[in-house]
Formats: structure tokens, sequence, C-alpha cells
């Protein structure tokens, strides 16, 4: 590790002083993010509930928007943190001690505000749970060779071991500031970390359950992008109706996951003062995983406009040409610029280590791939088979303060939780630190400490 | 017998042909091209007989039109020789129909006679339906809509009025079959009569372009008219195997 040499009791400082002194900026953060979540979420969700879907610019062929490109960018998002983190865990990479409890937590919110998306995007969220198969004394099931039900079922599958997998990483660490915390701090810790008494055995035990889940949640969070692509797979429109769609959902969502991980790491290790436990190795690594993602992303784009002119068929080159040259045009050159050309740039080490370019370039790579959802809806359905039914939509006001919303909400459940959760790891960021010299303490006594 | 091979064996009776003489109907409808003038009667008839609701203009330029029936106009040349080609479009009740896969909570399915049915109480709005149908005949409920006096006077009764976030479409008028069966039964028949039923566009078509009736009566009426030459599906390719069948308007030699 080429950061500089840290205590043992260093970190867990640091990571308790992180729970327990809270700044005036972050009130400040907060409450803002609140006041965001609120004006711009949830008082125009609740008008478009009065008022109908009409609220927002769907039309009669275009009866998808914005709502649908926002729930796949949050679970697009929210691909990169548990499986990254099961991925890295699997493969032990000692430099994904660091990062990966932030990674995770992104996860987790970032799946919730999708899942809520789903909620503004139909037209009676009060009935949405009927897409749930629960016994009723109707027997009336959710259709089952419905994409949106494998969706329903992929996501709250991913969502329950997602919050598993982090919750069951953080019990040593919630023991750990158990011990370290009085008041009302200790005993919400108590509770949290489940009586953990850092014994060889549920060391152990803890290290196998781990590991399984993180076994168990790769596929998952593969199957869930490929699903939410079969959403659109799945139909017959064309420029949709495409094989590729599953890896292109799959490596899109890592793709914009990691871009949110390293805005995230960089918030944290400006914010928090994690700087020297986040370091220039961890946005070194990610800068490289970035480069390998949008290298395939392009390659996969290249496939997928080479499918559609290799059709040869006018629907087909309509939906092309109306995507790359229409009225959206623009946005999918921006898009093309935001994530294939500029993330060139990784392949210096230079810029990959340097970190307010990255900041920039994953805020710029998440804003490219935000349109490229956006564009999937909003260019595809406007040019469907028959042309007289063609028309065209544009996003309303209620639509783009939702849009600006749901990243107040996720910053608000992102505030909430650095405040409960240690937001870096305590015990496996000691593993990788030279153990202290005068007293020899084996691992479990450090974990518990 | 296993209980999976009981099941089957019921099953492949249930879908035999005369299994169920009173469920056993395909309702069929023929649109002759040649016939249509794009005179739009259809359309209104439609909106009357189902309550679709009127949207207005600003809505109406947002795109937001309710038209179980629409007809489609397609220009074709330059303008001294112009001619205009009308196509009646609604829903096809295709007996392959994407839209019944991709519904979460089955709210659309594809009923004994062969229709594609939409249940408005079980419909949560994902649209999906609608982005999956590809003749683009599903129209969503954006508002709640209200009937200005006195048409809501005229609404009618056997037809329930859709709220807001509900998917609605053609139907063939279901309301008008579910009658003539009734009827057929309490006369003691076991058959609707062929032309004993007609959705509203058919009965107001003053060029009797539309024709309706049961496929699986090879002497009905929409029978003898689909074996025209001329019949075709709109969009065969994309293999949802609708139940409406165009006729073909047939050229004139015109020379310019």
């Amino acid at each position: 590790m080429s950061q500089r040499e840290i205590a043992y009791s260093e970190v867990n400082d640091d990571i308790v002083r992180s729970l327990v002194v809270t700044g005036r900026n972050y009130y400040i953060t907060l409450a803002v993010s609140i006041l965001v979540t609120f004006a711009c979420f949830f008082g125009p969700w609740f008008y478009q509930i009065q008022y109908g879907i009409g609220a927002a610019g769907m039309n009669h062929p275009t009866v998808w928007g914005t709502y649908l490109a926002s729930f796949i960018f949050w679970i697009g998002l929210s691909h990169s943190g548990t499986l990254l983190s099961a991925v890295l865990h699997l493969t032990n990479s000692e430099w994904r001690k660091a990062m990966y409890r932030s990674a995770e937590a992104m996860t987790l919110f970032s799946v919730m505000v999708a899942a809520t998306m789903v909620m503004v995007h139909v037209g009676r969220p009060w009935f949405v749970h009927w897409a749930v198969p629960y016994p009723n004394q109707m027997e009336m099931w959710p259709n089952f060779r419905s994409p949106l039900m494998f969706d329903v079922m992929a996501i709250t599958t991913y969502m329950t071991g997602s919050i598993i997998f982090i919750y069951m990483g953080t019990i040593p660490d919630f023991a750990a500031v158990r011990d370290r915390t009085t008041g009302w701090r200790h005993h919400m810790y108590v509770l949290l970390s489940l009586g953990w008494r850092g014994t060889d055995t549920e060391w152990h035990r803890l290290h196998w359950a781990y590991t399984f889940l993180a076994v168990l949640i790769v596929p998952l969070a593969v199957s869930v992008h490929s699903i939410v692509s079969w959403d659109f797979a799945l139909s017959i429109v064309p420029a949709l109706h495409q094989t590729i769609f599953a890896p292109y959902f799959v490596v899109g969502a890592i793709y914009s996951g990691t871009a949110g991980i390293v805005t995230v790491m960089f918030v944290l290790r400006k914010y928090m003062k994690f700087e020297h436990l986040i370091t220039k190795l961890h946005f070194d690594n990610l800068g490289k995983l970035l480069l390998v993602m949008s290298l395939l992303w392009t390659y996969i784009n290249a496939v997928e406009l080479f499918t559609g002119w290799y059709s040869e068929s006018s629907e087909e080159y309509e939906a092309l040409g109306f995507r790359l040259f229409g009225f959206y045009g623009p946005l999918y050159w921006e898009m093309i610029l935001f994530c294939a050309v500029a993330p060139l740039l990784l392949i210096s080490k230079r810029f990959r280590t340097s970190f307010v370019p990255m900041l920039i370039l994953s805020i710029a790579i998440n804003i490219g791939m935000y349109t490229e959802r956006f564009l999937i809806v909003a260019t595809s359905l406007p040019r469907q088979y028959l042309p007289d039914a063609w028309g065209m939509y544009y996003p309303s006001l209620v639509e783009i303060l939702i849009m600006i919303g749901s990243f107040g909400m996720f910053t608000t459940l992102f505030l909430i939780f650095v405040k409960i959760f240690p937001s870096v790891s305590l015990y496996e960021v000691k593993e990788t630190l030279p153990e202290p010299q005068p007293k020899l303490r084996t691992q479990s006594e450090s974990g518990a400490s | 017998m296993s209980f999976m091979d009981t099941l089957r064996t019921r099953w492949q009776e249930y879908r035999k042909p005369g299994y169920y003489d009173e469920f056993d109907y395909a309702w069929t409808m023929t649109i002759d091209l040649d016939r249509c003038t794009g005179c739009g009667a259809c359309v209104t008839a439609c909106q009357a007989e189902n309550n679709i609701p009127l949207v207005g203009e600003t809505e109406l330029a947002r795109g937001r039109e309710m038209q179980w029936i629409r007809i489609e106009r397609y220009w074709e040349g330059e303008y001294p020789n112009v001619k205009l080609n009308f196509i009646p479009m609604l829903c096809q009740h295709c007996d392959a129909a994407p839209c019944e896969t991709v519904c979460p909570v089955s709210a659309t399915y594809h009923n004994q006679d062969g229709l594609n049915a939409q249940v408005y109480n079980r419909c949560i709005g994902t649209r999906s339906c609608a982005v999956y149908c590809p003749y683009e005949v599903r129209y969503f409920n954006y508002y709640d809509h209200e009937w200005p006096s006195p048409l809501d006077q005229q609404l009618n009764p056997d037809v329930s009025v859709r709220e807001k976030g509900v998917m609605e479409k053609c139907t063939f008028c279901i309301q008008r079959i579910r009658q003539a069966k009734d009827t057929a039964k309490d006369d003691g028949r076991r058959r609707v009569l062929d032309g004993e039923v007609q959705p509203a566009c058919v009965q107001t078509c003053a060029t009797e372009a539309m024709v309706f009736g049961d496929r699986n009566d090879p002497q009905s009426q929409v029978s003898q008219s689909m074996n025209d030459p001329r019949a075709y599906h709109v969009l065969e390719e994309v293999n949802t195997a609708p139940s409406v069948v165009y006729l073909k308007k047939v050229e004139a030699n015109v020379s310019t």
C-alpha cells in the first residue's frame, strides 16, 4: 500500500469521529437535500398523483419517458457498489477495503430511489403491489411471462441481498463503534451489532457467510440489469428489439456505477477527511476499471448501430437515423463525447491519479449515461412501425423536477447513512495495516476493540 | 394417469374447436380499403359507444388523443399528382399479442373468443403494453376526463368510464358481443348468428367497408370476405397473428 503508516487506533478514531462529530456544513447540506427532496420530488409527485400522469410530458407514441430513464439510471448506478465489492472480495483485492462500504451504500440507496421511480412511473401507484406475487382471496397472480414482473422479482431480491450484504459486513464495525460511543448512540449500536464479541468462531462464520453472499450476489447483480434490459429488448420496437441489450445494460450499469463510486469517494475523501484511507491507489484502480468499461461500452454501441444497419429494415433505419440525427441527435453525440471519447484520457496514469479531473470525468460519464437511458426511451418510441403514429416527446417541468428531486433523495439517504454506518470498513482497513509491534494482538481483538 | 397428464388432456379438449360451443368464437373483422372513404364515421361511432373522452385541443396538440379506431392517412406523390390512402387502425386483437405477455398484472389477456381483453380495474398503468404494441392502438388515460354537458347525458351505461392512470383500447364492442351471447342463450340457441352482433364502427360504416363476424364459421360473411385474394394483415412481418384483415385497395391505372 502506498499510504503512510497508520496505527489501528487512528483508524478507529477517524471513523468514530466521522460518526460522532458533526459539523455545520453537514447540517446545511442535509437540510438543503431534504428540502430539495420534498420540493422537487414529493411535491411534484403529489401533484402528479392528483392530476394524473398527464402532468408529465408523455403522449401517445411515447408512453415512457424520463421516469423510466431515471429508473434505469438509478438501477445502473446501483450496480457497481455491491457487484464491485463482491467481485473484488472474491478476487482478494486489497484496495477494495477502504471503499467498499460507501460503494455498497450507494447501491442500496440507488436501488431505493429506483424503486421509488417505478412508483412515480406507473399510472396507479397505489396498486403497484399487484405486480408482486402474494396470496390473495381472488387468486390473482401477476403475469409470470412479463419482463416487468421479472424486474420486480429481480430488484427486490437484489435489494434484499444488498441490504444483508452491507449489514453483515458492518457488524464488527458496529461492535467497534458500540465500544467507543456513549448515550443513545451506544444503545443503537448495541442493537445493530447483534451482540458481536469478536471471538474466533464469530470471525470464522462472518467470513464464511460473507464470501457465500458475495458469490451469490455476483450473478444476481448481472441478472438484475439483464432483466431491466428485457423490458425493452423483449418488445418489437425497432432499435430496442436487440439481443445485445442485456450485456449492453450490464456493462452500462457497471460503467455508470463505477463512475458514481469515483464521485462518492471524492466527496467522502474531501468532506469526511479520509485522505489517508482513500488514496491515489483507489482512484488509479477505479480509473482502470472505468477505462475497460468505457471501451466495452463503446464496442457494444458500435455493435448496436451495426446490427441496426445490417438488418436493412426501413424501421430500424428510421429509428437509428432519428437517434443519430433527429431532434435529440446532439444529445447522442454528447453521450458519445462523454462516455466514449473523454474516458480515453484514463489511459494516462497521471490523469487517473489526479483527484479533481477524475471527479469531473466521473460526473461527465454519469451525465452521458443518463443521456443514454433517456435516448433509449425518447428516440425509439416516437419512431415505430406506423408513420401515422409517429410523434415527439419533450420532458415536462414536473419530470425535470422529479429527476432533480431523486438526486436530492439519494443525497439525503446517503447523508443519513454516513452518520449511522461507519462509512469505511474499520476491520478490513486494519487488515491491510502493519500490525502494531509492542503488543501482539490477534485480529479478533482488534476488530472488537 | 398423473395429474399433469389429466391437466394436459383437459387443456387440449378445452382448446378443441366445438368442445365449448358457446365459447368457440374467433371474432374477426375485415376492412375493405377499396370501400373506405376515410369519412371518420367509425371514429365518431366508437367515441359515442365506448365512452371515449374528448381530450380537447390542447391535449390533442400534446399527442394525447383518444381514439380506439383512427383513420391513418398516407399521402403519396408530389403536389399535383397526390394520392391519399386511408387505413382505419384499431386494435388488431392479435392471437400472438405482444401486449399480453408484457403486462405484469395480466390486466390484458386473451379471452375464449380470441379477443384481446383489457381489464381496467386490474391495470396499474405501466404503459408497457402500449410500447409493445406495434400498431400503436392503445390509449392511456393521462388524467380524469370530463364530459361537458350535455355529453355526460349520453354515456353508455354498458361501458365503464375509465379513471386516470389506466390503459384502454378497442374491445370489438365486447358489451355487444356479451349481449348477443345472452340473447342467443335466452332463445335456446347455442351460437350467435352471423351478423347478429356488430361493433359500433361496423354498424355505422356507410360504405360497408367493414365486416365483422366469427371466422370459425366457414359460412359467415367475414370468412368469405377473408378469402378475398386482396386480403392481408398490417405488419405481417412482426408475426402477431392479427384478427383484423385488410383488403388491399386496387390501384386504378391512372395515367398522369
